[in-house]
């Protein structure tokens, strides 16, 4: 059933997001400017984690559920069965994820993160929104449960951005350049994947959402979006930067170093 | 007048009245409690690089989630630890700078390197175990603020603890390579835990006082002697071995015996020669000094804003 298939490619779709930018985040924990804030994008990065664990977890049982689906996938190899969180988060190669690009470029400075978090989570904060109504009830509960986290995320970065954009010279210059680098990665948010097809879901009223917030908080900052409006597209479909592999490299290292081990 | 009022104090500590910061307290007390609160706050914080190594690594969700709340913990011990060492006068940027200098110092056993996963386990299993042992009478120190924040940090440090001990047990019943890792992270941090509990006591010049004062209960060898009892047994559950084969029980002492340890190596890592002093401190340096404009910028925001909001009212 070919929906079926596509709610399973868009459920890692949502987990793989959330997987890559957690990685992310983690790799500030203890290297945070602010013990405070040290503290916070932990959390944060934590937060991402269980959100990337439910959608695998609901991904998994799907794919158990209607094995002859899914199991090949897009470089051919027989996906490993039955499927785990696990098995899905350490066990697939870099073409078979399907995160936005935003979530794996490299941190840069606290500018560049506090940015890319932000646009990332008024994005994921409309988005989820709108799976508040999808017909899978395990999905619209997931998206209940993040939306709350998500909340915060948008409070905490846009705090950042603001922070930073009307902070002092440097800041501003830094958040200005951040922009500049990152841009290039935010049309991506808003082209949907063919396998997106459920029909609560309307990316252009995200766009259009998201426009609205982020000009307001860029206004604000007294910040600049860049006038080039050139877009990095690919992730969802499994064409991503040089970034994810180094990602999965580490990531995956000890499952593929020791397979078949309990941990 | 200074002696009745060191009567009062004494009078004080001894009927386990708590000091709390308004007090009047000698000048050496308040001096040997900001050193004692700002290295275990040192600690804490330099305690989440060995294992914040490893987060980017962990070998499954569950374990990514559970280490990162871990070493997020630690965070939150440090802060709770400068919270209190600032109710005796001494800032928190006062603190990074001494640890920064290299003035202050923090716990040796941080300065090893995590190499393995089965390092997670081991950490949380030795070295938040020793951790315990060595803190839990704090909870009765007799300084208020330190002794709450102990309260605080020994029920998450006891979790921790149970969760190292759990990534062990996993691997202890796991693959041969599994096993192999496990007993090769116990062989490389079983000596440098036991001397977490610092010198031998008649090597321990401090001591005497800061018992006086109750802000030590034990003393390093009582710590050290209960640890390697404690710990002697539950390596049998997990089927590995301690490396000291002078390890034995002693029937007429109720105690295990224990082999010499190596002093030369703790002082060298105390000095500063340890196989990661320089990651560390650098690590932290590193932070705090590309943090610089963070901080200034938000410094600088919030100013604004609280004249904007002084012009508004
Ligand atoms: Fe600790
Ligand atoms: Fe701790
Ligand atoms: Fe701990």
């Amino acid at each position: 059933m070919a929906t079926m298939k596509n709610e399973i490619d868009f459920l890692l779709h949502l987990a793989d997001n959330a997987l890559i930018i957690g990685h992310r985040n983690s790799e500030w924990c203890g290297h945070g400017p602010i013990l405070e804030q040290d503290i916070a994008i932990t959390n944060i990065a934590l937060d991402y984690i269980g959100q990337a664990r439910n959608f695998y977890q609901h991904a998994a049982q799907l794919i158990n559920q209607h094995p002859t689906d899914i199991t090949i996938n897009q470089t051919g190899n027989n996906m490993v069965l039955p499927a785990t969180e696990d098995s899905l988060a350490y066990l697939r190669d870099v073409r078979e994820f399907k995160n936005l690009l935003i979530t794996e470029i490299p941190n840069g400075d606290w500018a560049y993160t506090t940015l890319r978090l932000y646009l990332l989570s008024e994005f994921e904060l409309q988005l989820f929104t709108q799976l508040l109504q999808h017909t899978d009830a395990q999905v619209a509960a997931i998206a209940e449960k993040s939306i709350k986290e998500v909340s915060y995320h948008v409070k905490w970065s846009q705090d950042w951005v603001l922070r930073l954009g009307d902070g002092t010279e440097e800041s501003k210059q830094r958040m200005q350049v951040a922009i500049e680098a990152i841009w290039a990665y935010t049309g991506e948010l808003f082209i949907q994947p063919d396998y997106a097809t459920a029909a609560c879901l309307n990316y252009a009223a995200i766009q259009a959402a998201w426009n609205k917030k982020v000009s307001a908080v860029f206004e604000e900052a007294g910040l600049n979006i860049p006038s080039k409006t050139f877009v990095q597209k690919g992730g969802p479909d499994g064409m991503h930067t040089e970034h994810l592999g180094y990602i999965l490299a580490e990531m995956q290292y000890l499952q593929r170093a020791y397979p078949n081990s309990e941990w | 007048m200074e002696q009745a009022f060191e009567q009062i104090f004494q009078d004080k500590i001894d009927r386990e009245v708590r000091i709390e910061p308004k007090d009047w307290m000698p000048e050496k007390y308040r001096q040997t409690l900001i050193r004692q609160i700002s290295q275990h706050a040192h600690s804490e914080i330099i305690g989440m690089l060995p294992e914040g190594n490893w987060i980017t690594r962990a070998p499954s969700l569950r374990r990514k989630a559970i280490l990162i709340a871990k070493v997020q913990d630690e965070a939150g011990h440090g802060l709770y630890l400068y919270s209190a060492a600032e109710t005796l006068g001494i800032s928190r940027d006062q603190m990074y700078d001494q640890l920064h200098t290299g003035k202050a110092k923090y716990s040796s056993i941080f300065n090893y390197p995590t190499l393995s996963w089965a390092d997670m386990g081991v950490v949380g299993w030795l070295v938040d175990g020793a951790a315990i042992m060595n803190q839990v009478p704090l909870c009765r120190s007799s300084f208020g603020p330190y002794a709450r924040a102990m309260v605080r940090v020994c029920k998450e440090e006891s979790f921790h603890q149970r969760q190292g001990f759990e990534i062990l047990y996993v691997l202890s019943k796991g693959t041969e390579a599994q096993r192999k890792m496990a007993q090769d992270a116990i062989n490389r941090w079983w000596w440098p835990s036991l001397m977490m509990f610092g010198p031998k006591d008649d090597e321990s010049p401090n001591s005497i006082q800061s018992m006086k004062w109750k802000i030590k209960r034990f003393s390093n060898d009582e710590l050290r002697q209960k640890f390697v009892d404690v710990c002697a047994e539950q390596v049998k559950v997990l089927g590995f071995t301690l490396p000291d084969k002078d390890l034995k029980w002693n029937e007429e002492r109720g105690h295990y015996d224990f082999g010499p340890i190596n002093w030369d190596e703790f002082w060298q890592v105390v000095q500063g020669n340890g196989p990661c002093n320089k990651e560390r401190l650098d690590a932290r340096k590193k932070a705090w000094e590309e943090g610089a404009w963070v901080r200034d910028a938000a410094l600088a925001y919030a100013n604004k804003k609280a004249k904007q909001k002084q012009v508004a009212a």
